[in-house]
């Protein structure tokens, strides 16, 4: 069985250091997170999936602080809205963030799906974060660092602690990153315009 | 106010040596690592020391401690334990991550840098040949005497000739570009971003984000000390020429190609400046040769190709978070050069460098891991860097031009790494303070 999952993986893994496309594809993850243990500068570095590299971070909130954590959906949208390449370095597809209740408390849910092992990114990230104030909805959480605006390494442990990898991920046009879509979108609008222009 | 007079010289100043010498070190017990620490402390220089004298002064040394050095010369556990993690777990534990794997991996270091039992280094930086055989003897003398302190291994410096400008065996000018530091004075050259909080390099300051937490404990062993990644880079420069006669026709087409490689002409030119041909004249003027920038100027690397060295190891205004990026480096070449015309004769040479700032994990390691080995870094699919990236042949090399970009593939390895650690380069008070321990 074990054997079997490792050969589907390593299929799957042939597949991604070609970037094949093509077909659709799902991939189960070992409940660590990874196939084996690879550590990166701040902990395991979890495996490019289908579904290109991730993270899932989920916390308690704090009592009464539900409005504070909603608030910043304004806040990332009006920065971004101000400087629309704001994120650019996080190699982005799709961030979300979610508040629901388990047994009478209120967590906050936010997931990422990134074309980057997170490891790569993390202080940039924070550093992001902080410059556009989104960072400030972490302080809504508990037991995230009290120092933290001087003390970017307690973030990075914060944000590692809360993660909670995939055991599977699914990708219809799997390992493709961002930037490969844009350019092919691209290439798709400049040619509708060269075919207008020809009528 | 940076203290000058505490802070070892390597830090601050580049002596102008054209040898040198570096010892690495093993203790025996506390009590020997620390006599030896005794002996050599009168000749370690700070950087106001070193200054002051520079146009007398023949040689200059500086000491610096493994973790597992520092615990050798008796540093408490407690104090122990308040160091980074990559610093305690060291350079060979973070191997993979650095890349260092495949003829690069600690198992094929030399000179007993992977071992547990290196303590410390002693490094010498001298005038002339002569000197550095008087400095030596001196120093074997002295450890003929002090018992239970073992030369691991050393290793000689050597500039390559010609001596007027600093370059390494691929032919390549050195030390154009390094990061100021607010509070030593010194102006960065245009196009150089300002001078950087002196804490990015040396603890004890306020970093570019302000106070800094969680410095090495106590005070007076981390204050005004730095961390220091050691690099011992073999340069395989026959198979540098090979690839540059197999892949351009003309000896100037080799030029432009080295040049690509690199980010500038062997003369130091930057491409972005002087795209089409050399101008050595650019490449020695300090208010130009770093006058440019990527985002603007080359957004697409017509001019330096996206993974071209110096672009990967300072994407300038083209990446997030640059300020807490940036790295002091000092070293020197090694080894015999190698004739313009002699074919490779399979003698070691390279450059034996280091890597200074305030975190490793951070700064070098960030650069080893991302701007070095990630092979997607700026999108590039499948290239590490040209130079000292990671290179088993699988990678390629794309450079931009117009109509269509030329794409090398099966790159190879170029460098190899033959040894690495991480030393914790203390202050002169800390060492003062390691040396009366148990005192
Ligand atoms: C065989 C090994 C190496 C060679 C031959 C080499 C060569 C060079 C040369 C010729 C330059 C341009 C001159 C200058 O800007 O001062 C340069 C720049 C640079 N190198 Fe290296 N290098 C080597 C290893 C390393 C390592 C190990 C690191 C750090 C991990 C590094 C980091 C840098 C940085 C930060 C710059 C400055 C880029 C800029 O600010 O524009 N290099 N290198």
């Amino acid at each position: 069985m074990a054997d079997r999952q490792n050969d589907a993986a390593a299929r799957i893994k042939a597949a991604a250091k070609e970037g094949d496309w093509t077909q659709p594809r799902a991939m189960a993850i070992p409940k660590e997170g990874y196939f084996e243990l690879e550590k990166g500068r701040y902990g395991p570095i979890f495996p490019k999936t289908p579904a290109n590299y991730g993270f899932t971070i989920i916390a308690k909130i704090k009592p009464g602080r539900e409005e504070a954590v909603r608030a910043h959906g304004m806040t990332l949208q009006t920065a971004v809205d101000g400087k629309p390449d704001c994120l650019e370095t996080l190699k982005l597809h799709y961030l979300r963030w979610q508040v629901f209740p388990i047994e009478g408390a209120l967590y906050f849910m936010y997931q990422g799906i990134i074309d980057t092992d997170f490891d790569k990114y993390t202080e940039d990230a924070v550093m992001i974060f902080t410059s556009l104030g989104v960072d400030t909805v972490f302080t809504n959480l508990e037991g995230f660092p009290e120092d933290w605006k001087t003390n970017p390494e307690a973030f990075i442990k914060f944000v590692r602690e809360h993660h909670h990898p995939s055991f599977v991920e699914y990708g219809e046009y799997p390992f493709v990153s961002a930037v490969e879509i844009k350019k092919a979108l691209r290439i798709k609008q400049s040619l509708s315009e060269m075919l207008d222009s020809m009528q | 106010m940076l203290e000058f007079d505490d802070i070892q010289h390597m830090l601050l100043t580049r002596a102008p040596a054209i040898t040198g010498r570096y010892e690495f070190l093993s203790f025996g017990t506390p009590a020997q690592g620390r006599a030896w620490l005794r002996r050599v402390l009168p000749i370690v220089q700070s950087a106001a020391a070193a200054t002051a004298s520079v146009d007398s002064e023949k040689r200059w040394v500086s000491v610096a401690f493994t973790w597992n050095g520092l615990r050798a010369v008796g540093v408490d556990e407690g104090s122990l334990a308040s160091f980074p993690a990559e610093f305690r777990e060291g350079m060979v534990a973070r191997a993979r991550m650095l890349g260092d794997t495949g003829a690069n991996h600690p198992d094929n270091w030399v000179g007993g840098l992977a071992s547990p039992d290196l303590h410390a280094i002693a490094i010498l930086f001298a005038r002339s040949e002569e000197e550095r055989g008087r400095c030596v003897k001196e120093h074997d003398a002295f450890l003929a005497e002090t018992h239970g302190v073992k030369v691991l291994s050393s290793l000689d410096l050597e500039a390559t000739p010609p001596f007027d400008h600093a370059h390494d065996h691929f032919g390549y000018r050195d030390r154009l570009t390094q990061p100021e530091i607010e509070g030593t004075g010194v102006e960065p050259s245009p196009g150089s971003g300002a001078p950087l909080k002196a804490g990015e390099f040396i603890l004890g300051y306020d970093d570019e984000l302000g106070p800094v937490h969680g410095l090495p404990k106590p005070d007076v062993l981390s204050r005004n000390g730095s961390f220091m990644a050691y690099r011992r880079l073999q340069e395989h420069v026959g198979a540098f020429r090979d690839f540059l006669r197999q892949n351009a026709a003309t000896p100037d087409e080799q030029e432009l190609l080295a040049a690509k490689l690199m980010g500038r002409w062997r003369s130091g030119a930057p491409l972005v400046l002087a795209p089409d041909r050399d101008d050595p004249a650019l490449a020695a003027d300090r208010q130009r040769n770093n006058n440019f920038d990527y985002g603007k100027m080359d957004p697409l690397g017509y001019a330096i190709p996206l993974g071209a060295h110096i672009r990967r190891m300072n994407p300038r205004d083209t990446a997030a978070n640059i300020n807490r990026r940036r790295m002091l480096r000092r070293g020197a070449t090694y080894g015999p050069p190698l004739a313009d015309a002699s074919p490779e004769d399979g003698r070691e040479r390279g450059v034996a460098a280091f890597v200074l700032c305030a975190s490793l994990i951070r700064q070098f390691e960030f650069a080893q891991n991302v701007w070095i080995n990630d092979k997607d870094f700026h999108e590039l699919g499948n290239e590490r860097d040209p130079i000292i990236g990671t290179q088993d042949g699988t990678f390629e090399f794309k450079i931009p031009k117009r109509p269509i970009r030329r794409k090398i593939t099966g790159l190879p390895a170029f460098t190899t790494v033959r040894g690495g650690a991480y030393f914790f380069l203390p202050g002169l008070r800390a060492l003062r303070w390691i040396s009366e321990l148990g005192l």
